[in-house]
Order: structure tokens, then C-alpha cells, then sequence
């Protein structure tokens, strides 16, 4: 009797909550709703490797109802009762069998994945990418655009249907980069910059955000995504290069010393800014450790024109990696 | 002179909140209450003589648990303070700061200080009566560990209200938590409060590797040990790998603030990596660490309550140690998206997602377990079935997010923090409690009322699902971990709301089981039989509470189920036992330098927090005194006469009536 009352005293509490879940799963998840490519295919391996785990999941959960059901120790229950019986090679068999089949299949699928969504590999198209570098500071970020000699903070413009390069390090301590309809995140960190492939098949405006927890104003670290036609583009890079402010070593100290910021437009960039900041921090490691940061900034250094600064490193090792 | 003690007033405590003000006021009248109590009853020697300076593993084990059930309010607590915050968007309840404070200080205590010494009570209480031994290997040692671990985590504790709580996130990575971005005494109090609990928890592991190996009853081989037993043998097995690596990384990291080393810093040579990398290597096995624990006791508890050996014992045996080892090769998978490429994400994947195969195992042996039994509803057991879907459903989302390329999806988004969840208290938590209730009759000589402990079972588990399944959802739609706002237009709102609802709702389970504890003290019903479940593992054998020799005679042990084949010997055949020969039993006496070097160690921990070297230097010189001091002492045990025994057995058989 008591066990009812309190089944009714919970029901209103569960029935809110199954209409806000379901309210929930109506609209669509960034996630699950992908608006390019690379989140397309993150999208499908989710599904995939979901249905994969379902094959063991839902069989466990029907077995473990019923199993305490018809064995519950209940008068008139007739069920078998077998004290001793606490051995069965052929059972065994099956239940480490059944996971092993499913991991393994799961594991094929991930390393093919693995490889094909490597970050740092390029997306296929027949449009040339447009390179886009990201800079996470202490509580903003800055992109700049090095072909076109622009910058923008908390704010980023791409083109739609257009393979986009971001080349992401960080001023401060590491963030992480993620456009969840675009495709996954990727970490920003000091000394060392990472390449990061992404595309939006649509025009649109899409949610960005750093993901991983830099300090005080860490949630003020959103973006908006705006993807507009190869025409607003252009236009969008026109109209920046005429507003009056312009980025130099001085205003860029300024704008990387802690603090949260608005949208931010820049109509000039200091030549190399991108790989001054990688390499401000490899001084004193680069004979120790040369690699974390050599590998990458060769990698991004090769198709800018601006850039003189950055070392150029021979990495052959690197290099396999990368193309891979 | 008058400014100068303001001034320094006003950075030494917190000010400035009315929340920490109010916390600030209730502890400091709760420790006055607790003075005034204990010196109206006359109970300081009391407390002294039997419980500070104990070295009765029991005794131990019931410190632990007390301490851990306050810490669990502690961090739930925090835990609600962040839903209530996070309950509507653009919320103005808390400041940034304050929950970047607040969530570093909730992980670092439900895992540190809630989770590690529950399952350290549970340790000491059952493994020593279920291998039949008189007590742990190194008493002493034990009781070190315990006041390491309090002193520890009472170092962490004050920073709350003294000084200022770290806020760099639970596994405090740098550079954030460098001096040169967090320079209050935050991280130090970090530093030294993990530091100084974590050498007693090496030092238990050592214990019972050592306990289980040499204690065992005669006859008991390796593969006769209770489940429990032998997952507590491969969580230690793993402690004594992962803890010094994490003693190691908090020195550098130390070294680093202190002394200006650049073992993390990028400028002088040094690598954050290193520190993300070092941190995980332990960080990782320690999830397995406080979990593996959890399934010996479902373990034992279904068999128990199932009426039935337990179904597979040899593989059940074989997962558990192949977890421990695969443990270890899975710490990169909290950094696929730091670029390590796909060669080495590929491999940290997959040898993630094996694990799910051991895992996989055990669960269809639990519920083989239950299959042709007669299963009873007690709470113990209601938490073992709750156990298995939760911990099914957790690992699958587990085992989602070890599948690389997708979890740059779900990386640092709330369908991490909703899978965590729900395999820690899923598995964890829900396992500790079940093992509360199991062994409570043991512990303390009654049970706890089932009534409202299935009050307490109902509103947690419920409280649970309304709380964490949302949470998949968020993190589906965007919702990044350790945010402490949000835009009403990200429409994340009504979710959030739903989660807090949940966590309140656990809340209110946490109150049940205040309540039933509270209850069952009051109305108890002593168990007479010291086997109130009809347990099948020799700590059913003897009287509940145990005496503080636990075994008056050694058993014998043919089986893995030692006291339920006696059972069914000495009902089969109805002659009485043989008459029992009493012998003198030898016992580690009392010490208090545990309880003085560890408090020592709290005055060091403290002075390096403040850089107080005249504080720091003659705290670790008192240290050396106390250590000096245990090695010069020869008179360390003692003897109960074989006639005491007697008494006291035949006393204790004269109250099982």
C-alpha cells in the first residue's frame, strides 16, 4: 500500500519529465542535425556505433527484467531453483563471444573513421580551401584571415560549400574549437598548432563554442558561425578591409591580455601574427622538444605567402602523418 | 598595526558571500556544539582511547565511512548549488567564479574524498572477517592511511572558507593552474590536500595486497577468495601502479608553483602535455580503481539474496584482473582531440572499447546468477538490480564515446558528464550503498530499517533519470561541461530544469538515508543471529558486531562459499561440534602517532599553501619526531588470554538467545 502512494506522488514529476525529453528529442540536437560534411559522417558513425551497442542493450535489459520477475522468491512461483548450478562453459562461451563480435566490428568501423576524419586531412572538393587561423585568448577569440588580411573576433564568416582550413593555436591557457553542426571540436594549445578541416553545406547561422574550460569567463567563449554565399563572402571581406580599426602587435597585446570581449573588426593584420603566437612559446623548448610545435607550423606555413617569420622545419615524419 | 590584521584577515578567510558566510557561521557553531557535547558527556578519552588512536581495522573502516557520508553532503551539496544555477539560462545566482569553484571542488570530493574512502571503509570492515584473519596486515599502517586521508581531505575542505577553493577543474590542468593564471592559494590547497590523502591510499593498497596474500584463513587459496575479496585484491593491484604516478605529478606541479620549475610551463622548456598525459595515467585506472570494488560487492550481494553460488566464478575472477590491466591503456582517450593523430587514437580506442568485453561478461554472469534462484527483495539486493541497467546503459554510452572520431563530438559536452554519471553512481555509488546496507548488521549489530531505505532507493533512482538522461541530450544539442551560463535562445532551458528537478530529487533520497540511519539507531533491533541475510562468506560466521578478534578460532576454509557449506554440513548432519580449545590471541596495540603525524603533515600542507615556512619547517621536523618516535617503540601488541576469549564468546553466545 505505502509502495503505491508513492509511485503517485512521483507520477506528476515523470510525466513532466517524459513530455520535456520527448519536447527534446522533437527538435533536433546540433549534433544529430548536421549542416556539412564532416558532421554528417559523425553523425552517421554515431547512429551506427548506437545501433551496434543496441544489439547487446536492449536483449540485456528485456533479459534482466524478466529474469527477476520469474525468479522472484514469491509463493506459488514455480520457477526452477537450482542452488548449485553456477557453471556452463557453452553459456560462457556465448556472452564473452557476443561482446568480442560486437567490439570487433565496432573497432573495424572506428579505425576506418579514424582515418578518413582525420582533422587534419583535406576535405574533397573541387574549390580550393579557405583558411581561417583561430586564436582561443583569455576570454575571446580571434580568426584571422591571413589570404585576406583580415581579423574578426568572436565572430567568423565562411563561405558556404567551401572547404574551410582552420589552423588553431592559443594565447592562453588550451580551449577547444567545436561547431557542433559543422563537425567536431579540436583543442587549441599553446605552442602548437593544429589543423582542423570543416565545411558548411548550407547557408545558415550555426552555434560555435570553446569546449574546454580556460578560467573565469570560460562560458562567454561563444561565436556565431555565419555561412553565406561565395558573393556575401567576398563582400563581407570587402567591408571589413574599410573599417578604420586595424590589428597591429600593440592592439593585438591588448586585445590577448584577460578579459571578455564583443564582436570585434579588424581591417588589417600584422604580417605572421599567426605564427608569432605559435612560436612565442617554443623559445628554451625548441632543442628539447622541437617537435610539438615544428611539425605543425611547417604544416601551416606552407601556403602563406606572409609568412617569413615561422621556421621551416624538415620533418620528414611529420609530413607522412599529415598526408595520410 | 589594526589595518595591517584586517588586511590580512580579509585575504585569509573568504568574504564577500553571503553563501560562504553562511556555511562560515554553521561550522564554526557545529564545532562548538561538537565541543560542548563532548566535554558534557565526558567523552574526550572516550574518543581518544577508542576511536582516534584505533587501530582495529573495524573501527577504521567505520571512521572512513562516516567521514565519506559527509563528504557526500559536501559534494552534493555543491552538486545542487551548480543544478540551481544552471536551472534557467542568463542565471544571476552564482558568479563565474564562484562556480568554477564550486565544480573543481565537487569533483575533487566525490571522487577523492566521498568515493575512495567509502570504499576504503567497506575494505577494511569486510576483507580482513571475510578471509578469516584477525586483522590487516600492517595495523599500524592502516591507521595511518585513515588519518592521512582525513587530514587530507580536511586541508582540501578548509580552503572553502579559508584562503579561496581551487577553480582549475577537477583534474586541474596547466597552464591554468600555474601560478601565472591561478596565483591565489587555490591550486595549493589542491596540491596538498590530494597529496597528502594520497599517500594514505597508496599506503592501504600496499595493506591489503599484503592483507590478502599472507592473512588468508588456511585453506582459502587464491581462487576459494569471495568475490569481494578479490576485486578489492585487483583495485589495490592498481592503486599501487596509478597513485605514485599522480604523487609524482602533483610534485612537479608543486615544484612548479613554488619554486618556479617548468615542468608544465611552456616557457623554460617544459610541456602541459606531459602533465595532461601523467594526470590521466593515473586518472583513468582510478575510475576502475573505485569501481571494480563495487562489483565484488554486487557480487556477493547477488549470490546472497539469490540464494545461489555465483554463476562463473573463474571468469568473473579473470574480468576483473583483465580490467586492471587494460585500465591502464586507455588514458589517452581523454585527449583524442588533442591531435595525436590517427595511429595513436585508433589504438586508444579500441583498447578502450575491450574493456567493455570483461564488463560484458560479468553482467550476464550476475544475472546468471539470478537465473534458477530465489531472489529477495532486500535493499541491498534492490540496488544490485538498479545496478545492472544503469551500469549497461552507462557503459554503452561509454563505449560510444570511445569510438574516436565521434567523440570529438561529444568530448567536454554534457554527454560526457551524463555518461560519467551514470556509470560512477550507477555503478559506484549505487554499489557502496548496497555494500552499506549489506554489511551495516556487522558494523554496528542491527539493520537498517528497509522501509525507508526503499524510499531512499525510489527517489535516487528516479531522482537519477530525471537528472542525467536529459544531460545526453544537452550535450547532443551543444551544451559544453563546466559552462555556468547560458543564452535563453540556445533553448537549453527546459532540460536543464528537468536535470535539477532530478538532482533534487536525489537530494531528497540523501535525506531518507539520513533518516533511516537515524531511525534505525534510535528503534534498533539487535541481530542476534550475526547473519541476518543468510550470508554464505565467513564474516556471517561470527557475531555482529565482530569482537574485536574477529575470530576466536581461525576457520577452515574447503570452498569460496566457506560459512554457507558449514551451514549445510551442520544441518546434514546433526552432531554437535567439537569442543573448542581457546588460545591466547595476539593484537597490535593502539597508537596515536598516526593520528599526530598525519595532523603534522595538515600543519605542513597548510604552511605550503601560505608559504609559511615557519609553520611548514616545524611541522615536517615534528613528523620526523613522530616517525623516529614509532621506530623506537618495542612495545607494540599484546596478548588476549585464552580465558578472556572464552568470556567474551560465551558472552556473546549468551546474548544469541
Amino acid at each position: 500500500m505505502k509502495k503505491r502512494t508513492l509511485v503517485q506522488a512521483m507520477l506528476p514529476f515523470m510525466m513532466v519529465a517524459i513530455i520535456i525529453l520527448l519536447a527534446g528529442c522533437s527538435n533536433q540536437a546540433m549534433v544529430l542535425d548536421p549542416k556539412g560534411p564532416v558532421g554528417a559522417e559523425q553523425r552517421d558513425l554515431i547512429v551506427i556505433s548506437s545501433i551496434l551497442c543496441a544489439i547487446i542493450l536492449v536483449p540485456v535489459l528485456v533479459l534482466t527484467a524478466w529474469i527477476v520477475w520469474r525468479y522472484r522468491d514469491k509463493e506459488g512461483n514455480k520457477a526452477s531453483y537450482k542452488p548449485n548450478w553456477s557453471h556452463s562453459t557453452s553459456l560462457e562461451i556465448v556472452w564473452w563471444a557476443v561482446p568480442i563480435i560486437i567490439i570487433v566490428a565496432l573497432a573495424v568501423i572506428t579505425i576506418r573513421y579514424t582515418y578518413a576524419l582525420e582533422p587534419s586531412k583535406p576535405l574533397k572538393s573541387n574549390k580550393p580551401p579557405v583558411t581561417i587561423q583561430v586564436t582561443s585568448l583569455d576570454w575571446k577569440w580571434l580568426f584571422t584571415y591571413p589570404e585576406q588580411g583580415i581579423a574578426t573576433v568572436n565572430y567568423l564568416q565562411i563561405p558556404e560549400d567551401t572547404p574551410i582550413k582552420f589552423e588553431l593555436t592559443s594565447d592562453a591557457p588550451m580551449n577547444s574549437f567545436w561547431i557542433p553542426q559543422l563537425g567536431g571540436q579540436i583543442y587549441t594549445m599553446s605552442g602548437m598548432a593544429m589543423t582542423l578541416y570543416l565545411q558548411a553545406d548550407e547557408i545558415g547561422h550555426y552555434f560555435g563554442t570553446g569546449a574546454n574550460f580556460s578560467g573565469a569567463h570560460f562560458a562567454d567563449m561563444t561565436f556565431d558561425v555565419n555561412a553565406t554565399s561565395q558573393k556575401d563572402f567576398e563582400a563581407f571581406i570587402a567591408k571589413t578591409k574599410k573599417v578604420p580599426t586595424k590589428l597591429t602587435m600593440e592592439s593585438y597585446e591588448a586585445l590577448a591580455k584577460p578579459g571578455k570581449s564583443g564582436v570585434q573588426y579588424f581591417s588589417s593584420v600584422p604580417d605572421g601574427l599567426f605564427q608569432k603566437i605559435v612560436t612565442k612559446y617554443t623559445n628554451g623548448q625548441s632543442i628539447h622538444s622541437g617537435h610539438v610545435s615544428s611539425e605543425s607550423v611547417k604544416e601551416t606555413s606552407k601556403p602563406q605567402s606572409t609568412d617569413k617569420t615561422a621556421p621551416m622545419n624538415h620533418n620528414d615524419h611529420s609530413q607522412m602523418k599529415m598526408t595520410k | 598595526m589594526l589595518d595591517k590584521i584586517k588586511q590580512f584577515a580579509s585575504e585569509f578567510f573568504v568574504t564577500g558571500d553571503p553563501l560562504i558566510l553562511g556555511a562560515q557561521v554553521s561550522i564554526g557553531l557545529s564545532m562548538i556544539a561538537m565541543i560542548f557535547v563532548l566535554s558534557y558527556f565526558r567523552k574526550w578519552g572516550w574518543l581518544w582511547r577508542e576511536w582516534l588512536t584505533s587501530v582495529d581495522h573495524k573501527r577504521i573502516g567505520i571512521m572512513y565511512i562516516i567521514c565519506s557520508i559527509m563528504m557526500l553532503f559536501r559534494g552534493g551539496v555543491d552538486a545542487l548549488l551548480m543544478r540551481l544555477q544552471l536551472a534557467m539560462p542568463n542565471s544571476q545566482f552564482l558568479q563565474a567564479e564562484h562556480y568554477n569553484q564550486i565544480f573543481t571542488t565537487h569533483g575533487v570530493i566525490m571522487i577523492l574524498f566521498m568515493a575512495m574512502p567509502l570504499m576504503f571503509g567497506l575494505f577494511n570492515i569486510v576483507v580482513p572477517l571475510q578471509i578469516g584473519a584477525r586483522d590487516v596486515a600492517y595495523p599500524f599502517l592502516n591507521s595511518l592511511s585513515f588519518w592521512m586521508f582525513f587530514w587530507g581531505a580536511m586541508l582540501f575542505n578548509v580552503s572553502f572558507v579559508i584562503g579561496g577553493s581551487p577553480d582549475a577543474g577537477w583534474l586541474s590542468y596547466p597552464p591554468l593552474s600555474e601560478l601565472s593564471h591561478s596565483p591565489g592559494v587555490g591550486q595549493n590547497f589542491y596540491i596538498w590536500g590530494i597529496q597528502i590523502s594520497g599517500i594514505g591510499s597508496l599506503a592501504t593498497g600496499i595493506n591489503f595486497i599484503v592483507t590478502i596474500l599472507k592473512m588468508r584463513a588456511p585453506g582459502m587459496k587464491l581462487m576459494k577468495m569471495p568475490m569481494f575479496t578479490w576485486s578489492v585484491f585487483s583495485s589495490c593491484i592498481m592503486i599501487i601502479f596509478a597513485f605514485p604516478i599522480l604523487t609524482v605529478t602533483l610534485a612537479l606541479l608543486f615544484l612548479d608553483r613554488f619554486l618556479g620549475a617548468h615542468f608544465f610551463t611552456l616557457d623554460g622548456g617544459g610541456n602541459p602535455m606531459m602533465y595532461i598525459n601523467l594526470i590521466w595515467m593515473w586518472g583513468h585506472p582510478e575510475v576502475y580503481i573505485v569501481v571494480i570494488p563495487a562489483f565484488g560487492i554486487f557480487s556477493e550481494i547477488v549470490s546472497t539474496f539469490s540464494k545461489k553460488k555465483l554463476f562463473g566464478y573463474k571468469s568473473m575472477v579473470f574480468a576483473m584482473l583483465i580490467i586492471s590491466l587494460l585500465s591502464f591503456f586507455t588514458w589517452a582517450h581523454h585527449f583524442f582531440t588533442m591531435g595525436s593523430g590517427a595511429d595513436v587514437n585508433a589504438f586508444f580506442a579500441i583498447s578502450t572499447m575491450l574493456i567493455a568485453i570483461p564488463t560484458g561478461a560479468k553482467v550476464f554472469n550476475w544475472l546468471f546468477t539470478m537465473f534458477r534462484g530465489k531472489i529477495r527483495f532486500s535493499t541491498p539486493m534492490m540496488w544490485t538490480i538498479a545496478f545492472i541497467p544503469c551500469f549497461v546503459i552507462g557503459g554503452m554510452t561509454g563505449v560510444l564515446l570511445s569510438v574516436a572520431p565521434a567523440d570529438f563530438q561529444f568530448h567536454n559536452s554534457y554527454f560526457l558528464i551524463a555518461h560519467f554519471h551514470q556509470v560512477l553512481i550507477g555503478g559506484v555509488a549505487f554499489g557502496y550503498f548496497a555494500g552499506l546496507y549489506y554489511w551495516w548488521p556487522k558494523m554496528f549489530g542491527f539493520k537498517l530499517n528497509e522501509h525507508l531505505g526503499k524510499w531512499a532507493f525510489w527517489t535516487w533512482n528516479i531522482g537519477f533519470y530525471v537528472c542525467f538522461m536529459p544531460q545526453y541530450f544537452l550535450g547532443l544539442d551543444g551544451m559544453t561541461r563546466r559552462t555556468y551560463t547560458y543564452d535563453f535562445d540556445m533553448g537549453w532551458g527546459p532540460l536543464n530544469l528537468v536535470s535539477t528537478v532530478g538532482g533534487f530529487l536525489m537530494g531528497v533520497g540523501f535525506i531518507f538515508q539520513v533518516w533511516q540511519i537515524a531511525h534505525s539507531i534510535k528503534f534498533r533491533e539487535p541481530d542476534v543471529t550475526g547473519d541476518p541475510w543468510d550470508g554464505r562468506t565467513l564474516e556471517w560466521s561470527i557475531p555482529s558486531p565482530a569482537p574485536i578478534y574477529n575470530f576466536a578460532v581461525l576457520p577452515e576454509v574447503n570452498e569460496a562459499d566457506a560459512w554457507w557449506e558449514q551451514k549445510q554440513k551442520q544441518s546434514l548432519s546433526a552432531k554437535q561440534p567439537a569442543k573448542i580449545v581457546y588460545e591466547p590471541i595476539h593484537m597490535p596495540k593502539n597508537s596515536s602517532i598516526p593520528f599526530l603525524m598525519s595532523a603534522l603533515w595538515f600543519f605542513a600542507g597548510f604552511g605550503f599553501v601560505f608559504n609559511w615556512m615557519w609553520l611548514t619547517i616545524p611541522a615536517l621536523i615534528g613528523v620526523a619526531i613522530t616517525m623516529i618516535a614509532r621506530s623506537f617503540s618495542y612495545d607494540t601488541d599484546y596478548y588476549i588470554p585464552a580465558d578472556e576469549v572464552k568470556r567474551t564468546e560465551a558472552a556473546l553466545k549468551g546474548a544469541k538467545v
